[in-house]
């Protein structure tokens, strides 16, 4: 069963790396315009637990539905197509692709999704706008700052109108000033669209930023809501 | 927090009445505490009769008159020492939770159960500062940043606790 309204929800997910169990009974959901902090401690299955719900990785059991629709047991293609036109990705460091000006790195996965490359600058050039790097966007990677780089992968992650945000300790390479205004600025943006956030974090300031929070531990997750 | 200092602090800026500088008590530093008028003219009166401030002037209107204080150069300089005094640290030693932590460990109850409640209700309050931090001013921002940065040292205190949960159990259960 599905929580009443939720967007994105797992039941039951365990995954192992060979002998080694990542997942033991992870359990998750949220819904259109919320943003929920995963915590835990180091190695207690945080990622593991964002990249099932992502469908980067194959849970060995369990179920994840998106929007109504069991993503389980779609192929690698229809994942990979939802990957791109659904979901949006921030990582801890933004991995942009340095050959690319900032602008065209935003621009990227509207130009994947086919995208004419005039339409999707414009539309890069607004998102950057709205996460103050509008300045750097004809500058490469390697040009700009760490949080500068940051705000450009967070513009990028948003530019196709995600409905589901996956961030995973996108302020883990910054100081706490400029990590707090990236989360500002992608809490603000992601609300404003109605778009979820699944932010992994071991920062606490950083969680402060989320509506609720789940908590990872030994690799079983805890709805903190539920709890208190 | 010393109000009789903070309040002489107040009065360097110029004279001001006893309700202004309530006001701008208030304002500054009492957003969870607003200062009693009682707890004001107890103070002035405890400042005057010490010489740090004076008497500016009275009006009398239609209510109770009205006394304007200005600080005096003795006020000055106990403002002076009072900044370049440094604060004790407090080191928070045997605080509630570890006592908590210890007597679930003791008893037998579930200690990591409790550390997950208490981190939720850490982070309720953490989420409450930091919208407030995001409509504040400046001045707003860095008041909520220092409580922020207190509850966050706890949290953290909390997690290696958790992380030692064992170990802890072994130590403090009778043999």
């Amino acid at each position: 069963m599905t929580p009443a309204g939720s967007l994105l929800t797992a039941r039951g997910l365990r995954k192992a790396y060979g002998p080694t169990t990542a997942l033991d009974g992870a359990e998750f959901s949220i819904h259109p315009g919320e943003v929920v902090a995963v915590m835990g401690p180091s190695g207690s299955g945080k990622s593991t637990l964002l990249h099932c719900l992502a469908g980067i990785v194959r849970p060995d059991e369990g179920s994840i539905t998106y929007n109504g629709r069991e993503l389980t047991g779609l192929p690698d293609s229809a994942l990979s197509a939802l990957r791109r036109s659904e979901f949006g990705f921030v990582f801890q460091f933004g991995q942009l692709v340095p050959e690319l000006t900032c602008v065209e790195n935003v621009a990227l996965p509207l130009r994947l999704n086919g995208a004419r490359r005039k339409d999707a600058e414009a539309t890069a050039r607004t998102w950057m706008e709205r996460l103050e790097v509008d300045d750097v966007a004809a500058k490469r990677p390697g040009e700009v700052s760490g949080g500068q780089g940051q705000r450009v992968a967070v513009a990028r992650a948003l530019a196709t109108g995600p409905r589901v945000v996956f961030a995973d300790e996108p302020t883990g390479a910054l100081d706490s000033l400029n990590g707090e205004r990236v989360m500002e600025l992608l809490t603000d943006a992601a609300r404003s669209t109605n778009a979820a956030v699944v932010l992994v974090t071991h920062e606490t300031r950083v969680a402060a930023y989320s509506d609720r929070e789940i908590v990872v531990r030994d690799r079983r997750s805890r709805d903190m809501e539920r709890v208190v | 927090m010393s109000i009789g200092h903070t309040l002489l602090g107040l009065l360097e800026s110029g004279p001001r009445h006893g309700y202004d500088l309530k006001r701008a008590f208030d304002e500054k530093f009492g957003h969870d505490k607003p200062l009693h008028y009682g707890q004001v003219y107890s103070t002035m009166s405890r400042l005057l009769k010490n010489g740090l401030v004076e008497v500016d002037g009275i009006e009398a209107g239609g209510g109770p008159e009205r006394k304007r204080y200005a600080i005096t150069e003795a006020g000055v300089t106990d403002v002076q020492r009072w900044l370049a005094t440094p604060e004790k640290p407090e080191p928070y030693l045997q605080s509630t939770l570890y006592t908590k932590v210890v007597l679930a460990l003791l008893t037998g109850r579930d200690a990591a159960e409790l550390l997950d409640v208490q981190r939720a209700e850490h982070l309720r309050l953490m989420r409450i500062l930091t919208d407030r931090k995001r409509k504040g001013d400046l001045a707003d921002q860095l008041i909520c940043d220092h409580a922020l940065f207190h509850l966050e040292a706890d949290l953290r205190w909390l997690e290696l606790a958790a992380a030692r949960l064992g170990r802890l159990a072994q130590e403090v259960r009778p043999a």
